[in-house]
């Protein structure tokens, strides 16, 4: 019996999509698609950070009660924000691999590990700069700042299994299945500073409610938010596109491409 | 919009927070730049080993002929 979509002249809508889908995500596709976003991500970011900092350093006013110190936010908040997106993406990118066997779902993921990483370290290193002159102390072992540190042991758990399994053939698996168990966490995160209500502050902005900051001090924020967003996906798409080169390097498009970039 | 401080060295001191505001953003710059030329080292570590690899592969070509 042949299938209703072979019956009309035309694919059906949801196979065409299909093919599409299949044809962007494939490493060549991606990699002609996404190269030219690279730079454009990186202006922006660039420039979005650059204004964000100045204006949170030098001409937003000093907090009330925690006075010059709570600049440190402009930066511990876009960076904590992005170590948990990273990380759902990770567990999202992690099921498509597993499910459909998608190789680029795969490199995304393992670009992106890194990013995440450095990301989680970074929210911990500001916050417990941030901790010293606010809570008297770098460290407590309070919900937010645990959960947090358990989300960088994550990271680096998943980084050397996908080190570990860098020459065989079900390269991304184990990472993958610990990035999506690990991603029970991620609500552990979000909610701890509701459900111990110890030193950690709530959350100074959320997409549904109206923000707890005077526009003053959250412009700046907003700006270093986007910008830290752009870098990461300009600095991912980079990274992708490198293992794309590298993992596909005998294939004839990448040699053409390699011999195009060198003589120019 | 107005400064929130007088003069550099104010901007510089904050009140006794500068030390923590600046090494929050020194230590970021250092990790950030850190990520960013691992990321270009991968790169040109890629353009490298190609390059000595169609060299190779002209030069294997040439003795066979």
């Amino acid at each position: 019996m042949p299938e209703p979509s072979q019956t009309a002249g035309q694919p059906s809508i949801w196979r065409r999509l299909w093919i599409w889908f299949n044809q962007t995500v494939g490493p060549r596709h991606f990699f002609m698609t996404f190269r030219p976003w690279i730079k454009w991500l990186g202006l922006i970011a660039a420039v979005l950070i650059a204004v964000g900092s100045v204006w949170g350093l030098a001409f937003a006013p000093p907090d009330y009660l925690q006075g010059n110190s709570f600049r440190i936010i402009y930066i511990h908040v876009p960076a904590a924000s992005l170590a948990m997106s990273i990380y759902l993406a990770l567990a999202v990118l992690g099921v498509i691999s597993l499910v459909w066997k998608i190789k680029t779902a795969e490199w995304v993921a393992r670009a992106a590990a890194p990013v995440g990483f450095v990301m989680c370290v970074l929210s911990l290193l500001t916050g417990a700069i941030w901790g010293k002159p606010t809570w008297g102390t770098y460290w407590v072992w309070d919900g937010r700042l645990t959960s947090m540190l358990i989300l960088a042991f994550l990271y680096a758990g998943i980084m050397a299994l996908y080190q570990a399994f860098e020459n065989s053939p079900n390269q991304g698996k184990a990472a993958a299945i610990l990035a999506i168990v690990g991603a029970v966490n991620l609500p552990i995160i979000k909610y701890s500073v509701v459900w111990w209500n110890t030193l950690h502050q709530g959350a100074t902005f959320t997409v549904t409610a109206a923000p707890k900051m005077d526009p003053s001090m959250l412009w700046p924020l907003l700006l270093t938010f986007i910008g830290f967003y752009c870098w990461a996906a300009a600095l991912v798409l980079y990274r992708t596109c490198t293992l794309i080169l590298e993992r596909e390097r005998q294939k004839r498009w990448v040699q053409e491409w390699v011999e195009q970039e060198s003589r120019s | 919009m107005t400064p929130a401080f007088d003069s550099v060295s104010a901007l510089i001191q904050m009140g006794y927070h500068g030390a923590y505001v600046w090494s929050a953003w020194g230590v970021s710059l250092l990790l950030i730049t850190v990520l960013m030329w691992h990321s270009v080292y991968r790169r040109q570590q890629f353009f490298r080993q190609e390059a000595a690899r169609l060299r190779r592969q002209a030069a294997q070509a040439k003795r066979q002929e």
